[in-house]
């Protein structure tokens, strides 16, 4: 079985951009990995592609060929949904691939426009991640059910708003010098204890923003590396995916994410590391709640022991482990659907050193993508290593 | 959005108005809901309809500042999710519960769309 290098890594711009079409998102961010690979558009198999909401936002199904046309690549093109997870779903595919010997270079990303759907309109194309008959119509929106998680985690195992204010103003912090992210702009515990409720008990500093923006990566096997002499120092070791009930309603836990728990036990044996051996995560923070379930799934912290790591210092820049140097989905932003790519991109310049965060941590050789869809209903994990 | 109903939950949601309330049960004891021909748990075909218990605790609730526009009237909303045993059910409920609270299960009407709904209301 053949390694997987990412050999190039770009992203768009993430933030408000309602007049920018889908396909020229996803054409910038590709023009921008196949700039940083050194890899041929002729020479890409396939490509792989999240979106979630291109129906609803565009009009616009069969994105596979649309996105194929507009990354100038002649390949099989196909997308994958899995609401908010759809990019990470589709990196596992391309990892299968190159290490099945099926292909030697495949381009996955995604892309998402939002913000020209506007925030009632966002908010009810987001909620076709949940459970139409159960929990749609009973009044559920995706803050709405991140916050019954948020509940049920504080009735569990304690914490409280003021510890998700502190994951909020960390990852505001890590924002700051990423040109790519959303929000640049530094945030107070206080501000965020004092922002207007969306869903009890989550204020808008606890939700990410509505974003428009695209994600790409270019994966090759070790031989196509070495035959064309690429500079590709960063390896995808380890890809897990796990489920769950599509509704709360119907999970054994409520204040776990057992989905994402599989996920990075898969992903982990693969690589064949533990949670002690990560040196710097990226998680899928779309509401801070969701911040402390991904700590607990990848095993860095126990159940109930992951609410107050960004208070106590831990996740922070200079923390034992920094989680979302990137910004995360709260500051960089979170356009659904290319979300899970972004992460592969942000990790992979950390752990080459050439991100604006990397300084924070120049020892790190093992990173961990953790991307969930819906209440984490879908999750995949992915484990980078920098080559030996 | 289409004209057209939806077997198996209309059904449900005209039972609970009734006083009727179900949830499904496989041969192992699993519990789920409709519209529903396979046990979710186990893959066990055989559903039957058990009453459901008349009494439900709130495990989880929020009250929702920012709606969907289906719910725009209905905003501040409660919603809850409620455990009654064999099944757990998502709907509004009256404002002020806490966890713990014990509830039954009725039908209302969106504020907004007049759709019916699921609700919660204190025993």
């Amino acid at each position: 079985m053949t390694g997987v290098r990412i050999a190039g890594v770009g992203l768009t711009h993430f933030g408000k951009h309602p007049e920018r079409t889908g396909r020229d998102l996803f054409a910038e961010a590709s023009e921008r990995a196949f700039a940083d690979s050194g890899v041929s558009h002729d020479d890409i198999e396939s490509l792989y592609y999240g979106n979630f909401m291109g129906e609803l936002a565009e009009h616009q199904g069969h994105q596979g060929p649309l996105m194929a046309e507009a990354a100038g690549i002649r390949a099989p093109a196909t997308r994958y949904e899995s609401a908010c997870a759809s990019s990470g779903v589709a990196i596992r595919q391309a990892v299968k691939d190159v290490r099945n010997g099926e292909a030697d270079a495949i381009l996955v990303g995604g892309a998402e426009r939002m913000n020209n759907l506007g925030t009632a309109g966002t908010t009810e194309a987001l909620a076709i991640a949940a459970d139409d008959l159960y929990e749609v119509r009973a009044g559920i929106t995706f803050p709405g059910a991140y916050a019954l998680m948020a509940r049920a985690y504080f009735e569990q195992y304690g914490g409280s708003k003021e510890d998700l204010a502190h994951i909020a103003v960390k990852n505001h912090d890590h924002a700051l010098p990423n040109d790519h992210a959303q929000f640049q702009k530094e945030i107070s515990v206080e501000q965020a204890l004092d922002a207007p409720m969306i869903a009890e008990p989550l204020g808008l500093f606890d939700a990410c923003p509505i974003t428009d923006g695209a994600s790409a990566a270019v994966l090759v096997s070790d031989e196509y590396a070495e035959e064309h002499g690429l500079d590709a120092p960063v390896s995808i070791t380890g890809t897990g995916q796990g489920g769950d009930r599509m509704a709360l309603q119907g999970r054994k836990h409520l204040a776990r994410s057992p989905a994402a728990e599989e996920a990075a036990e898969e992903a982990y044996a693969e690589a064949g590391i533990d949670a002690g051996d990560v040196d710097v995560a990226e998680v899928h923070d779309c509401f801070t709640i969701a911040e402390v379930l991904a700590l607990e799934a990848l095993d860095f912290y126990a159940p109930g022991e992951g609410i107050g790591a960004a208070r106590r210092g831990e996740t922070t820049r200079d923390g034992d482990c920094p989680v979302n140097l990137s910004g995360g989905l709260k500051a960089k932003g979170h356009p659904v659907g290319a979300t899970g790519t972004s992460q592969l991109v942000e990790m992979t310049r950390i752990l080459r050193g050439d991100h604006p965060n990397s300084d924070a941590v120049p020892d790190a050789k093992t990173g961990v993508a953790h991307n969930a869809g819906g209440t984490v209903a879908s999750a995949t994990v992915h484990v980078l290593e920098v080559n030996e | 959005m289409s004209d057209h109903g939806n077997t198996g939950y209309d059904e449900w949601l005209d039972a609970i108005a009734e006083g009727n309330a179900y949830y499904l049960e496989c041969g192992n004891g699993h519990g789920s809901l409709p519209p529903r021909r396979i046990c979710p748990e186990c893959g066990e075909g055989d559903l039957e309809e058990i009453p459901l218990p008349e009494t439900g605790t709130v495990e989880t609730y929020t009250v929702v500042h920012v709606p969907a526009p289906s719910f725009a009237d209905d905003a501040p909303y409660t919603t809850a999710v409620v455990d009654f045993g064999p099944v757990r059910l998502t709907g509004v409920t009256e404002d002020g519960v806490e966890v713990g609270t014990d509830v039954s299960a009725k039908i209302s009407e969106s504020e907004t769309t007049g759709d019916r709904l699921l609700r919660f209301e204190r025993r």
